[in-house]
Parts: structure tokens; C-alpha cells; sequence
């Protein structure tokens, strides 16, 4: 039991949320960052299901691996996303239909997502199941946090609300106060994962 | 034994074998599924007309209040025909072949109501709904639409309810007869058949103002006779003139 959460595999499980985060530190999923984060729940379910889809085709190629020809492998691992994600949305179809209206305009988006592909080339093809399960969970959870960080920031000061609710009271706009249009445009969310990945450096440099 | 994975013929089998798996696993699913996501789709569809009704679908059993008080017709030669096939999930196909149907309906607030359905393009793909308009058929009561993949958090805010409740009471027609209800900029929504469209998304909000145009317009002959759904008991010949508002071509009998 030890040897499940050892310090390799916790590793495997941290390093992403912080010195390693998918977005700020390899880059990764910038163009998911753009395209979801005008408001916060979309950037909420876009994490998760990222999460969700990293860990299980992480899970599936680590198995795999040792059978996997060199030439073919990122077909192979296209084909094992592109199936995990159909599947998974087929089922959401017929059992919980509400859920996939919610999340059709993301599947698309999940597979495209470079961090699936970063994961599974850089890290599930040398690694077990368990730890490329940490490591899929670990890097999805990473994403998720800046996403929902990118739109905190855009839906507070592009619409005045979070998560759907008034945040930023009526007497603010009665004094003048105007939700700033540049936050809706994807531009400003590259400004902030750039604000982000600074204070994330900056920080980091400060701790060693 | 250690497997030579860089063999061309053990390449060539392994990419074979993984398509037909993948290919069986993913047929076999979505066959397996279809009957169930039918259903659901076919629930979700009569819940969206609902839904432009003034319904709350997620608090009342769609089916039964659907059957209890929604009827289907089709728009033809002049009058509505009750529709007796399967109930119709898409209406793109059904409105550009002619087959115009038309919901009678009573709203959520026991008033009598005809829902047409609308089809229309976004930006990325392509968008639906369903208009509700009132008796005499030039007001709207309510809307529903919805979207194949708009951008979430902008032009899909147009399936949220503050943007579709904004269309309430507004007036189908302008001046001149022709369908005047738009969407324009946010913000910008000053005339009465004015609605105020998305931010950061014009040109979601301009497919809307063209599908709510186009699709009305489509429905033209039947939103212009006022007098259809008592074509029974007065006079055909009043009913057969087909004017761009009823009223405009009643006056002109009368100076005739």
C-alpha cells in the first residue's frame, strides 16, 4: 500500500498543480485557455472533464505501451483519445442527456487538447498505470486552476457576475462604474495567463 | 520473448488491428445507445418548445404536459392539418421542402398560443429554436434557442434565459408589414421590435436576427391570416387574401 502513494508517485500527482503546471510552466492547452474562460463555469467544466479524459487515456496507453510501434504511436494515441472521448460522450447522450448538451461544445475542444497528447508522449508512454493516472489526474487539476483563475478574473470584470450570480453591486454602475468590454475578447485571456505564469515564476524563484 | 515493435509488418497488423477494434467498439456503441438517445432527443426537443411556451422543463414531466397541451400541425394550402407522423426532432429540412409545421399550444399562463419553428446559421455552426406567438399572431410570448457549437461564455449565452425573455412582447411586424423583429447591438435596443444582441458575440446575435427573420418570414402566409383558426365559421373569401398584416388588408376591402 506504501508503494502506491510513494514519494515517485505523489510527485507524479503535485508537480503538475504547481512547478510543473501544464499551462504555466510546459505551455500547454493555451488555446482551450482562450476559448473557454469568458465566464467561469464553462472554464469549470472544462477542467474537470479534461482531468477525467487525461487520466483514463493516460491509464490506456501506459497498458499499451510495451505493444505500441515507435512509428505509429501519436496515431495511436489520437485513436485511443478520439475513441475515449466518443464513447464517454455517446453515454452522457443516452444516460444523462442534460449533461451533454452542456458539454457538446467541448468535446471537440478535449480532443484537440495538447496537454492529452503532452501526457501520454512525455509521460504515460515510460510509466505504469498508477502513476500515469496520478499524473493524468495531477495535470488536468493543474489546468483546471488556471483556467478557473483566467475566469474569476474575466467573468468578474467582464460582466460584474461569477458564476451567473450579480457580484459587483447595482450602486457601483449607478456611480459610473462599467464592466469592461476587453475582458470578453480571448485577447485579454492571453494578457492574464501571462500575468499568472509571472506571478507564478516570480514566486517560485522566491522559494528556492 | 521481447516484441521487435519497429517491424513494418507487426506496424501495419497493429494499426489494422486497433481500427477494427476501435471501429466495432465505437458501432457497437452507438448502436447499443441510439434507441435511448432518441428518446432523449425527441423529449429534450418537445421540452424546448415548452420552454418558449413559459414552461420550467426541468420542473415538470415534459411527455405529459407536451401531449396534454401542445398539438401538432402542419401550415398547408391555406390552413392547418393536424400532423399524425413521428414526432420531428430537426425542422431545416421539413420548412425548406414547404412542410411548415405549426404547434397550437397553451402557455404557461392558460393563454392560446402557436409555436413555429426557426432554423438559422451562428458563427461556428448551426442554430434552432422555437417562437412563440400569441392568437392573433403578431406579438411573441416567449422563445427558445439553442446552438450545435458556439463559443461558451459568448455566443452560446444566447440559450440563457435573459436573452430569450428579452423577445417577449415584442411586436412581429413594422410599419410596412414586413417581419421587423431583430436582434441588434447590446445595448443599442431602442425601437420596440428592437432586441438587445450579445456582448463579444455580433455575429452569433446577427445569425439570430437572421433566423428570427428569415424563419418568420417563411411562415409569412400563416402569421398573416389572422383569421385561420376560425376559417370554419366566417366567410373563406375574407380569409383568402394574403396581405402582409390582416388588419392593412381587411381596411382595403372596406374601401373597396
Amino acid at each position: 500500500m506504501s508503494k502506491l502513494f510513494s514519494d515517485e508517485n505523489k510527485a507524479a500527482f503535485t508537480s503538475p498543480l504547481n512547478l510543473n503546471n501544464p499551462i504555466a510552466v510546459q505551455v500547454l492547452g493555451i488555446c482551450s485557455a482562450l476559448a473557454v474562460t469568458s465566464q467561469l463555469k464553462p472554464a469549470i467544466v472544462m477542467g474537470l472533464s479534461v482531468t477525467v479524459i487525461t487520466a483514463f487515456s493516460n491509464v490506456i496507453i501506459s497498458l499499451l505501451r510495451k505493444t505500441i510501434p515507435n512509428r505509429i504511436r501519436i496515431i495511436v494515441q489520437l485513436v485511443v483519445v478520439a475513441a475515449l472521448v466518443t464513447i464517454v460522450s455517446q453515454l452522457l447522450k443516452a444516460y444523462v442527456y442534460d449533461v451533454s448538451v452542456q458539454l457538446s461544445v467541448y468535446v471537440g475542444l478535449i480532443i484537440t487538447n495538447c496537454i492529452l497528447m503532452g501526457r501520454l508522449e512525455a509521460f504515460a508512454m515510460q510509466n505504469g498505470p498508477w502513476p500515469s493516472f496520478l499524473d493524468g489526474i495531477g495535470n488536468g487539476l493543474g489546468y483546471a486552476a488556471v483556467l478557473v483563475i483566467v475566469g474569476f478574473f474575466r467573468e468578474l470584470f467582464g460582466f460584474g457576475t461569477l458564476l451567473g450570480f450579480q457580484v459587483i453591486p447595482q450602486f457601483m454602475y449607478d456611480a459610473g462604474y462599467t464592466n469592461n468590454g476587453m475582458m470578453v475578447m480571448p485577447a485579454m485571456s492571453l494578457i492574464i495567463v501571462g500575468c499568472v505564469i509571472w506571478a507564478h515564476r516570480a514566486y517560485n524563484k522566491e522559494e528556492k | 520473448m521481447k516484441l521487435n515493435t519497429n517491424n513494418n509488418v507487426y506496424t501495419i497488423c497493429y494499426a489494422a488491428v486497433m481500427v477494427i477494434i476501435v471501429a466495432f467498439l465505437l458501432a457497437f456503441v452507438a448502436s447499443a445507445l441510439k434507441e435511448t438517445q432518441d428518446a432523449n432527443v425527441a423529449n429534450d426537443t418537445k421540452g424546448q418548445i415548452l420552454t418558449a411556451l413559459g414552461y420550467d422543463k426541468a420542473a415538470i414531466d415534459v411527455a405529459a404536459v407536451f401531449a396534454g397541451k401542445v398539438q401538432d400541425n402542419v401550415f398547408e394550402n391555406g390552413e392547418l392539418k393536424s400532423y399524425e407522423g413521428n414526432f420531428n426532432t430537426t425542422y431545416g429540412s421539413l420548412i425548406k421542402n414547404g412542410e411548415l409545421h405549426v404547434f397550437t399550444a397553451t402557455t404557461a399562463n392558460g393563454e392560446k398560443a402557436y409555436v413555429i419553428p426557426v432554423v438559422g446559421r451562428g458563427l461556428w455552426g448551426g442554430l434552432w429554436g422555437y417562437i412563440a406567438v400569441n392568437e392573433t399572431k403578431d406579438k411573441v410570448l416567449g422563445t427558445y434557442f439553442y446552438h450545435e457549437s458556439e463559443t461558451a461564455g459568448l455566443g452560446a449565452r444566447i440559450s440563457e434565459k435573459w436573452f430569450q425573455d428579452q423577445f417577449i412582447g415584442k411586436p412581429i411586424f413594422g410599419e410596412n408589414g414586413e417581419v421587423a423583429l431583430t436582434v441588434v447591438k447590446a445595448g443599442a435596443a431602442q425601437a420596440e421590435n428592437e432586441v438587445d444582441g450579445v456582448t463579444g458575440a455580433t455575429l452569433t446575435s446577427n445569425g439570430v436576427a437572421a433566423m428570427v427573420k428569415d424563419g418568420l418570414t417563411a411562415y409569412k402566409e400563416f402569421l398573416a391570416k389572422s383569421c385561420g383558426e376560425s376559417a370554419e365559421e366566417e366567410p373563406v373569401a375574407e380569409c383568402d387574401s394574403i396581405g402582409n398584416d390582416a388588419e392593412v388588408s381587411v381596411e382595403t376591402d372596406v374601401e373597396q
